[in-house]
Formats: structure tokens, C-alpha cells, sequence
């Protein structure tokens, strides 16, 4: 219990940050139109590829004699890129055609 | 100095990228601006990383090894990653959102191994970070598997399956869920073998989760896998105290969840239902008997000569459309119409193919102008002054039985109203059931012809028709 009250502490900014995030989630995108959804799903799964910095730091951190963690971040890596790139490149796929119509 | 400096811009970097997640969520709810605040969310993902690899630990000549893995794994994972995405044809987009996000996912959870891995090794065993780590880990997971069931089964590899006790069988498994996840955050010392057991349930759960439900929920299940991994990225950024992973995370948790949410409303149906996962599968809830009648046939010259002759023709589009590729075909019958003075419009429905916004993407493809493309509500206001009504590769989001038929599954799901013009085309390969697995009575309804055939070469005939006549 205690333990856990140490971490309500000593988080307690993150704490505030996070709630604060979800009324913005739920705020920011509580007018899209239906049209848009596909692109907005997708452009925020490109967003939550941000895990990729998780991925960057375990190896960053990581003693250069733990193969097991470098191979493990490695693969972390490039799972996150995949994410981010695909994501970000998928997403202006879609709305690129959105664009041409306007004209 | 240096230090102090170095520091401030890894964190002025991750206040930048938060903002550009923010700004670029905000615009992409706009349609003249998506693009721009898609590009501006990568730029600001970008600069993250940079930053990152920058200034967040100090450089050591000893680290060659980890400095190049991080450089070989971004350079892999761009290649494959692009080579992926511009492959892919648009109506192969859901599933690789999915694929995407199950990536996201894998990611999230060996973060969490590794980082118990970390513990294990010596680093002081902290019960909150603990609870991070294993939160991140079945979170990761079950997103990782979900998403890969999803994708297989938009894909057509993985078919539709309930175990005979499946929801039951959800329940043990997440009871599982949590009281291993409960015990590796009890125990003094670091369990590995209890990770492992961790890890393989939640894989499991992800797997039985996502495998009973029907393409009808496929959208709805999407939605919420990518607000999970949005969740298991922010616990990682709760572990590192690192905020563009925090806000970023969270912000895709809350917004897709909304966004799931929204979904559900429009298709009628409660998330608990969707999540505990029964629709469309089992056919425990789907009536054996159907509805009986007779159909009729109609030929494409007739419904040309229907068509030519109407003042007004709505074209209802289902993931049909999108499996013939017949999008372009549509644009054109379109146009065709138009010369003859034929104002064709097209009828959209929110969970028409098998994504929300599905339709419009394929349809904006073929470069049909955006106000020709009417939501379901104005399109059924103007349903009454419709002479003819093409259903093309639609059948669940057209079926009364949401309207009239309080023992279906869909019932209470809107619909588009066809039934309310003046003559109904459904165009379908065959007489089989639509991916909710019901009948649809609309079939044999007497304002209601049949034109079978695949959607493609339906249209072109029809056209051919057109221009004959």
C-alpha cells in the first residue's frame, strides 16, 4: 500500500499529465466527421508509435555485454519503426487523395 | 553547462513533439488540413527521436555496438516500413493499420521484458515500477496478438472461429491476466517464469479476444487494439518519465477510445458486447430460419434503361465494392449519368466496409468529389425523392431487419433507408448472407431487383448499356 502511494507521489506529475491528456484525446478529436475516420485511426496509430523512444533508450541503456537485452531492443527497434514509418506514410497515402479531389 | 544544455533540448524536443501530436490530431479532424497535421505529427516524431539518440545518455566509444543495432534497426524497419505502406492497395488499408499497430504493440511488450530483464539483473525491484512493467507487457501483448488475428482475418487467412465455451473461456483467461500479473507485482524477487506465463496468456487472450467477432465489429475492434497500444506506449513513457511518450500514448488511449465509442453508438451495440465477443460468430445469437419469398432478377440492360431514365439514383457502397475494385468503374458510371442529366449521389454509411470512413477512402481514390458523398442521416432525408437505389456490395447496413426485427443481432443498428425510393438494385455476387451472418429480407422485398454478379463487371455492363441506349 505504501508502495503504492510512493508511486502516486512521486508520479504525481505524470499522474496530473495523464489525466489531463485524456480530456484533450476525447476533446481534440470529438468533431471529426465521419469521413475522416480511417485517416484519423491511422494517423493516430502512427502517433503511438512515439514506444519507439522506449525502444531507444533500452538501448541506449543497455550494457553492451547483455546480448540478450541488445538483441531484444534491437528487434524493439525496428518493431517501433515499423510503426511510426508505416503509420505516417499509410495515413498521407489516404488523405493525399482527399487532396487531389479538392482541386 | 554542456550537460545542463543537452538535457534542456532532449526535453524542449519532447515538448515540441507532444505539441506537434496534438496540433496534428486536431487537424487531421479537418479535411483540408488532415494532411498537413499528419506531416507535422511525423516531423514532430522525428525530432523525438533524434533527440533522443542526441542527448540521452551521454555518448561512449564503448556503446559502438548498441549505437549501430539502434541505427540498423531504424534503417530495417523505414525500409520494410515504406515498402509496406506504398505497396499497399487501398482497399487493403484496414488491415494494415492493423498490421501497424500490432507492431506498435510487439513493441510495447518486449520493452516491458527487457526492462524486467533490467530488474533481474540486479536493478532495485520497485513495486510501481513493477506494476508499470507488467501493465505494459499484457497490454502490449494482447494488442500485438489482436491486431494480428484482425489482420489475418481482413486479410482472408484466418477465419471466423468461436471455441464452445469461448466467452467463458475470455473470462478465465483474463481472471488469469490478473492474478499472475497480481503476483509478479507481490513477489520480493523478480519472477521470470511468471513473466513467461504472463506473457503467453495475454498472447492467448489477444488471440481468442479478436477471433469470434465478425466483420461487422472488425472496425469497432481496430479502433480499440490501436487505443490499447496508445495505452501500452504511455505506460513505457510512465516508466522512462518520458513525456512525448506519455502524452502521445495517452492521447491516442483516450481519442481511439472515443473513437471506438462513437462506433459502437452508430452500430448500436455496447462495448462490453463487442469485448466479451459473441456477435457473428458462434450463431447462437443468429436465427436459423431466415426469411423466405421470391426474388427477382433484374438484367443489366433494364437497369440501365431504369437508371438513364431516373432524376435522381443513390448508390449505397459496401466492402463489396472495395473487394471488385470497381471504385473507379462507379466514378464513371457516375459521370456518365451526369451527362445525361442523372444526379447520382452516393450513400454512406458509417460502418460500410470494414472501417469507419472506408467507403470515403476508396471512393475519394477514384477522385469522386467529396459533396457527392453524403452521410447516412442527409441521405436518407433525401431518400424519398430517389428514383433508383444501387446497393453495390452492401447488405447489413442496408437490412430492415435493424429496423423491424428486435430478435436480429443488428437490431437497432441505423441503416440506410433504401426502401424509402422508389425502386431498389442490389448488385451481389450471390445470395449469401452479409458478414453479420443474417438474412436480409430487403432481398426479397417487391421494390427490390436483383442484379447478380461481381460488382466490377456488373458496372461496366451497365454502363456499356448506358451508352448504348
Amino acid at each position: 500500500m505504501e508502495n503504492l502511494l510512493t508511486l502516486f507521489y512521486e508520479h504525481r506529475e505524470f499522474i496530473f499529465l495523464i489525466i489531463v491528456s485524456i480530456f484533450l484525446g476525447i476533446e481534440v478529436i470529438s468533431n471529426v466527421p465521419a469521413v475522416l475516420h480511417t485517416p484519423l485511426m491511422s494517423g493516430a496509430n502512427a502517433i503511438h508509435g512515439v514506444v519507439i523512444i522506449g525502444s531507444i533508450i533500452i538501448m541506449l541503456q543497455a550494457d553492451p555485454e547483455n546480448y540478450l537485452a541488445l538483441i531484444l531492443g534491437f528487434l524493439a527497434v525496428i518493431l517501433g519503426t515499423l510503426n511510426v514509418v508505416g503509420g505516417f506514410v499509410v495515413t498521407n497515402r489516404m488523405l493525399e487523395m482527399f487532396k487531389k479531389k479538392e482541386k | 553547462m554542456t550537460e545542463i544544455l543537452g538535457l534542456s533540448l532532449l526535453e524542449a524536443g519532447y515538448l515540441v513533439a507532444s505539441v506537434t501530436f496534438i496540433l496534428g490530431l486536431k487537424m487531421l479532424s479537418s479535411p483540408d488540413k488532415a494532411r498537413k497535421g499528419n506531416l507535422i505529427a511525423g516531423y514532430g516524431m522525428g525530432l523525438a527521436i533524434v533527440v533522443t539518440l542526441l542527448f540521452k545518455e551521454e555518448l561512449s566509444s564503448d556503446k559502438w555496438l548498441n549505437y549501430t543495432l539502434i541505427i540498423a534497426g531504424l534503417l530495417i524497419g523505414t525500409l520494410i516500413g515504406m515498402r509496406m505502406a506504398v505497396k499497399v492497395k487501398m482497399t487493403a488499408m484496414p488491415q494494415m493499420v492493423s498490421f501497424f499497430n500490432g507492431m506498435g504493440g510487439a513493441c510495447a511488450a518486449v520493452i516491458s521484458i527487457v526492462e524486467f530483464n533490467h530488474v533481474q539483473h540486479g536493478a532495485a525491484v520497485d513495486t510501481g515500477m513493477m506494476v508499470v512493467i507488467v501493465l505494459g507487457l499484457i497490454i502490449g501483448s494482447v494488442s500485438f496478438a489482436g491486431s494480428m488475428v484482425a489482420y489475418g482475418k481482413l486479410e482472408g487467412k484466418v477465419a471466423d472461429k468461436a471455441l464452445p465455451a469461448g466467452q467463458m473461456i475470455n473470462i478465465l483467461l483474463l481472471l488469469a491476466i490478473l492474478v499472475v500479473g497480481a503476483l509478479m507485482v507481490a513477489s520480493a524477487e523478480p519472477q521470470p517464469n511468471l513473466l513467461y506465463i504472463l506473457l503467453a496468456i495475454s498472447l492467448m487472450y489477444g488471440v481468442l479476444f479478436v477471433m469470434p467477432i465478425g466483420g461487422a465489429d472488425m472496425p469497432v475492434v481496430i479502433s480499440l487494439l490501436n487505443s490499447f497500444t496508445g495505452v501500452a506506449a504511455a505506460f513505457g513513457g510512465f516508466l522512462y518519465g518520458n513525456q512525448a511518450m506519455l502524452t502521445g500514448g495517452i492521447l491516442v488511449g483516450s481519442a481511439g477510445t472515443i473513437l471506438t465509442v462513437l462506433m459502437c453508438t452508430a452500430m448500436n451495440r455496447s462495448l462490453t458486447n463487442v469485448i466479451i465477443g459473441s456477435f457473428g460468430g458462434g450463431g447462437s445469437a443468429v436465427r436459423g430460419d431466415g426469411v423466405q419469398g421470391n426474388i427477382k432478377e433484374i438484367t443489366a440492360t433494364d437497369a440501365a434503361i431504369l437508371m438513364a431514365y431516373a432524376s435522381k439514383v443513390s448508390v449505397v457502397p459496401g466492402y463489396g465494392l472495395a473487394v471488385a475494385q470497381a471504385q473507379h468503374t462507379v466514378h464513371n458510371l457516375e459521370k456518365l449519368l451526369a451527362d445525361k442529366g442523372v444526379d447520382m449521389t452516393y450513400a454512406i454509411h458509417p460502418v460500410a466496409g470494414r472501417m469507419p470512413g472506408h467507403m470515403n477512402v476508396l471512393l475519394a481514390e477514384a477522385d469522386v468529389p467529396y459533396p457527392k458523398l453524403l452521410e447516412m442521416e442527409a441521405a436518407n432525408d433525401d431518400m424519398s425523392n430517389t428514383d433508383v437505389v444501387l446497393v453495390i456490395g452492401a447488405n447489413d447496413v442496408v437490412n430492415p431487419a435493424a429496423e423491424n426485427d428486435p430478435s436480429s443481432p443488428i437490431y437497432g443498428m441505423p441503416i440506410v433507408d433504401v426502401l424509402k425510393a422508389k425502386h431498389v438494385i442490389v448488385m451481389k455476387r450471390s445470395m449469401g448472407k452479409g458478414y453479420a451472418g443474417i438474412e436480409n429480407e430487403l432481398f426479397f422485398h417487391e421494390k427490390n431487383s436483383m442484379l447478380f454478379g461481381d460488382a466490377k463487371d456488373s458496372l461496366e455492363k451497365l454502363i456499356s448499356e448506358i451508352k448504348a441506349l
